[in-house]
C-alpha cells in the first residue's frame, strides 16, 4: 500500500526499484496509458503475468470540485456538476438539483419530471455506451466501440435539440427547465427508442456468446456479495453479484414509482455478469423511456412555481416589475435556502450518486460533498485483482466503468 | 550457364522483392479501407482516389520523424533489431512458385527464386529467426512494457512454430516432398472421386491440418486475436512502445509482409496455388492469398483478444493434440493406401 505521509518522489523511487530476488517487476501503468480510461495509475506488481499487488492511485484529474461548490452560489455551481462525471452529464445536474429542490423544498412540475427521467434514462444509455464500447475495446473487441459510439450520436443529436449542447449539456435547473421542449423531440426520442434494441441486439451478437470474450470475462473479477456491501459497492457492480438495490426502487425520486421496470441481476458476480446487468439495463432504460413518453402531459409548465429559489420565466421579466426585480436579485445575489442539511441519491449510470449540502443560511454552500459512484467502486480494483493476469487488469478497469472527472472531481 | 541461372535467379528476386514492398505497402490501405467498411467508417479517402496515395503519404510522414533512442536502450541493439526484422520476412517468398517457367529470349527463366529441397523448412526455419528482430527490440529498449511484448512474443512464437511446422507434416506425407514445387506439382493433377472431378488440393485432404495452419499462421504473424505482444490496452504498443520514425515502421513493415508471405504459403501449400479452374496463373494465386488477407482483417474486426494463459493453453492443450493425430491419422491413410497395413 502507498504511504501518504511520505511525499510523491518515495513512491516513484519505488518504481524504479527491482528486487531481483523476488523475481518481481513492477509495473507502472498509466496515468498515460491507452486502457486507463483517463488519467488513473496504477501500480502493478508482478511475478511474470501474474499480478502480485495492485494500487491504485488517482488524484491526477482533481480540480477540486467540492470546493468549488462552497465557493459559488447555488445555481453556479449546475454547470460544474456536469464535469465530474463527463460522459453522463445530465444525470450529475440531476443529482444536484434534486438535492438543492429538496433543501428548498421545492419540487419540479410533473412535464419537468418526466421529462428528466427521460433525459436521465437516454444518458444511462449514452454512458453505458462509452463504457461498453471501451470496455470491449480494452479486451481487443474493435469494432464495438464503432457500433457503440455511432449509436451513442444519436442520443447526442437528442441532447443537442433540446439544449444545444452535447457532452456538457448543464442541461437542468433548479426548479425544472427554462427550456420549452422542442416541439419535434418527443418524435426523435421515439424513433431512438424504436432503433435501439436492434443496436443491442448488434453488440449481443458480437460479444455475448463469443468463445474468446466468455473466456475472457467469466469468473475474471469475481466479487461476492458480501464483499461488494462492505466495499459500498453501488450500481451494476453491485447488482452483478446479485445484490438487489437500485435508488431507483429503494427510494423513488422523479415519478420513477409509476414506472413499471426491472433490476437486472447477477450471480456470479464476475466481469461477465456485470457485463449482462449493464446490456440489460439498457434495455429497461428503453421501457422506461417509452413509458415517460406515454405518460408526459403534451403542455404545462416545465419550471416549478415562482418562488424566491427559481429564477422566473423570462416573459414575465420583460414584461413585469416584480419579476424583473426577483431576476435582478436572484441573479445578482442567488437566492438563500433555509438552514440545514440535505443528501440527496440518484442511480447513476456508474452506481448511487449523492450529493450532500449543508447550508448555513447563505446563498453559497457551507459544505457540497459529492458521493461519486466510481470513487468507491473503485476501491475493489485490488481486491478483484488478487491473483490476476495483466491482461485482466484491463479488463478490470473497464468492468468498474470509471469516469476519473468523477473519481478525482 | 551456371552464372546465367544466377543473374536470372537475382532479376526474378529483385523483381519480386519490389512486388512485395509494394504489396505490402497497399496491404496497409486494404486492411485501413476494410475494416473502415466493417466498422461503419470511411477510412483514408484524402489522399489521392480513394486514399490510393495513403501509403506513400504515410512511409514520407514516418521517414521525416525523428529517430529517438531511449537514453537507458542498448543502443546497438535497439538500433539493429528492427533491421533483422525487416529484412528476414520477405525472404519467405523466395521459395513459393509464381508460375511455370517462362520462356523469354531463348532463356528458361523459373518463376521463382529458389527452387530448393528443404523449402517448407525454409519458410519454418525463417520464422523462428524472425522472432529475434521481436525479443532483441523488446530487451534493448529498456521498458517494461517492451520487455513484456517481447516475452509474451517470445512464447508465443515457439508454441505456434510447433503447431505450424506439426500441421504441415499432413501435407509433406501425402506430397511426399519438402519442396514447395513437388507439393504444388502434386495439387495440380485431378482427382476423381466417382462423378466429380477435383483438383487435388491439400484443403479437401487435410482440412484440419489447414485450419491448425491458419491458426497458427495468425498466431504467427501476431495478428488478432493473438496480437498479445502488442497488445496496445495492456502493453502500450509492445515490443514497440520505444520505437519512433521509420524504425517503427520497419516493425510495421515487417508484420505486413509477413502476412502476405503467409498467405502465399496457405495459398500453395493448400489451395493448389497458381492452380485453377480456368487459365493456371499467378493472378489465382493472388485471390487466394487476398481471401487470406481479407481473412485477417476481418478477424481484427470481429474477435477479442486472448489472454496470454489462454493462448498457451490453446496452443499447447488443444492445437499441438490435434496436429498429432491428423499426423498419426494421414499417416494410417498412406499407409493403407499403399497397401502396408
Amino acid at each position: 500500500m502507498i504511504d501518504f505521509s511520505q511525499p510523491t518522489p518515495v513512491i516513484l523511487s519505488e518504481v524504479r526499484q527491482i528486487s531481483p530476488t523476488r523475481r518481481e517487476l513492477v509495473l507502472n501503468m498509466g496515468p498515460q496509458h491507452p486502457s486507463t480510461h483517463g488519467v488513473l495509475r496504477v501500480r502493478l506488481t508482478l511475478e511474470g503475468e501474474t499480478v502480485i499487488a495492485c494500487d491504485p492511485v488517482i488524484g491526477y484529474l482533481h480540480r477540486g470540485v467540492e470546493k468549488l461548490g462552497e465557493s459559488h452560489r447555488y445555481a453556479q455551481f449546475v454547470p460544474w456538476t456536469d464535469r465530474t462525471d463527463y460522459v453522463a452529464a445530465p444525470s450529475n445536474n440531476l443529482g444536484y438539483v434534486l438535492a438543492v429542490e429538496k433543501l428548498c423544498g421545492i419540487q419540479a412540475p410533473e412535464r419537468a419530471q418526466y421529462w428528466r427521467m427521460i433525459m436521465a434514462e437516454l444518458t444511462r444509455i449514452a454512458s453505458h455506451l462509452v463504457w461498453l464500447g471501451t470496455h470491449a475495446l480494452d479486451i481487443g473487441a474493435l469494432s464495438v466501440s464503432l457500433y457503440t459510439f455511432r449509436d451513442r450520436e444519436l442520443i447526442l443529436d437528442i441532447f443537442e435539440k433540446f439544449c444545444g449542447a452535447r457532452l456538457t449539456t448543464n442541461m437542468m435547473e433548479i426548479g425544472g427547465f427554462s427550456r420549452e421542449i422542442p416541439p419535434d423531440l418527443p418524435e426523435m426520442v421515439r424513433e431512438f427508442c424504436r432503433y435501439f434494441p436492434k443496436a443491442i441486439r448488434q453488440y449481443e451478437d458480437l460479444l455475448t456468446e463469443n468463445p474468446i470474450w466468455l473466456a475472457r470475462t467469466k469468473g475474471v473479477g469475481v466479487i461476492e456479495p458480501e464483499v461488494a456491501i462492505n466495499y459500498g459497492l453501488t450500481g451494476a457492480c453491485l447488482r452483478g453479484s446479485g445484490v438487489n438495490y437500485d435508488v431507483r426502487k429503494a427510494m423513488p425520486y422523479l415519478l420513477y414509482d409509476r414506472i413499471d421496470f426491472e433490476v437486472p441481476l447477477g450471480t456470479h458476480g464476475d466481469v461477465y455478469d456485470r457485463y449482462l446487468v449493464r446490456i440489460e439495463e439498457m434495455r429497461q432504460s428503453i421501457r422506461i423511456i417509452e413509458q415517460c413518453l406515454d405518460q408526459v402531459p403534451t403542455d404545462g409548465p416545465l419550471m416549478a412555481y415562482e418562488s424566491q429559489y427559481v429564477i422566473p420565466p423570462h416573459k414575465n421579466v420583460m414584461t413585469t416589475a416584480e419579476d424583473m426585480q426577483r431576476h435582478f436579485i436572484w441573479v445578482i445575489k442567488g437566492f438563500s435556502p433555509p438552514k440545514g442539511e440535505v443528501y440527496h441519491a440518484v442511480e447513476h449510470s456508474k452506481g448511487e450518486l449523492g450529493y450532500y449540502i449543508v447550508s448555513d443560511g447563505s446563498p453559497i454552500p457551507y459544505r457540497l460533498r459529492i458521493r461519486s459512484p466510481d470513487f468507491v467502486n473503485l476501491q475493489s480494483l485490488p481486491y478483484m485483482a488478487q491473483g490476476a493476469m495483466l491482461a485482466d487488469i484491463v479488463a478490470l478497469i473497464g468492468t468498474i466503468d470509471i469516469v476519473l472527472g468523477s473519481v478525482d472531481r | 550457364m551456371e552464372w546465367q541461372r544466377l543473374i536470372v535467379s537475382y532479376i526474378v528476386g529483385f523483381v519480386l522483392l519490389n512486388v512485395l514492398l509494394g504489396l505490402m505497402a497497399y496491404m496497409t490501405w486494404f486492411e485501413r479501407r476494410v475494416l473502415a467498411r466493417m466498422q461503419h467508417r470511411v477510412g483514408p479517402n484524402r489522399t489521392g482516389p480513394f486514399g490510393l496515395l495513403q501509403p506513400i503519404a504515410d512511409g514520407i510522414k514516418l521517414l521525416a520523424k525523428e529517430d529517438i533512442v531511449p537514453a537507458n536502450a542498448d543502443r546497438l541493439v535497439f538500433l539493429v533489431a528492427p533491421l533483422l526484422s525487416f529484412a528476414l520476412a520477405p525472404l519467405g517468398a523466395a521459395v513459393i512458385p509464381f508460375g511455370d517457367t517462362l520462356h523469354l529470349f531463348g532463356i528458361d527463366i523459373p518463376l521463382l527464386v529458389a527452387d530448393i529441397n528443404v523449402a517448407v523448412l525454409y519458410v519454418l526455419a525463417l520464422g523462428s529467426v524472425g522472432v529475434y528482430g521481436i525479443i532483441l527490440g523488446g530487451y534493448a529498449s529498456g521498458n517494461r512494457y517492451s520487455l513484456l511484448g517481447a516475452l509474451r512474443s517470445t512464447a508465443q512464437v515457439i508454441s505456434y512454430e510447433l503447431v505450424l511446422g506439426l500441421s504441415l507434416v499432413g501435407v509433406l506425407i501425402l506430397s511426399g516432398s519438402l519442396s514447395l514445387q513437388d507439393i504444388l506439382r502434386e495439387q495440380q493433377r485431378s482427382l476423381v472421386l466417382g462423378p466429380l472431378t477435383l483438383p487435388n488440393w491439400y484443403i479437401l485432404s487435410q482440412p484440419l491440418a489447414f485450419a491448425l495452419f491458419l491458426i497458427a499462421a495468425v498466431a504467427e504473424t501476431n495478428r488478432a486475436p493473438f496480437d498479445l505482444p502488442e497488445a496496445e490496452t495492456e502493453l502500450v504498443a509492445g515490443y514497440f512502445t520505444e520505437y519512433s520514425g521509420f524504425r517503427f515502421s520497419f516493425y510495421f513493415l515487417a508484420e505486413y509482409i509477413n502476412m502476405i508471405v503467409v498467405s502465399l504459403l496457405a495459398a500453395t501449400l493448400f489451395l493448389g496455388g497458381i492452380d485453377g479452374p480456368i487459365a493456371d496463373g499467378v493472378w489465382w494465386l493472388a485471390i487466394k492469398a487476398l481471401f487470406f488477407l481479407f481473412f485477417y482483417v476481418w478477424l481484427r474486426a470481429t474477435l477479442p483478444r486472448f489472454r496470454y494463459d489462454q493462448l498457451m493453453g490453446l496452443a499447447w492443450k488443444v492445437l499441438l493434440p490435434l496436429a498429432l493425430l491428423n499426423i498419426a491419422l494421414t499417416g494410417l491413410v498412406r499407409l493403407w493406401g499403399i497397401g502396408a497395413l
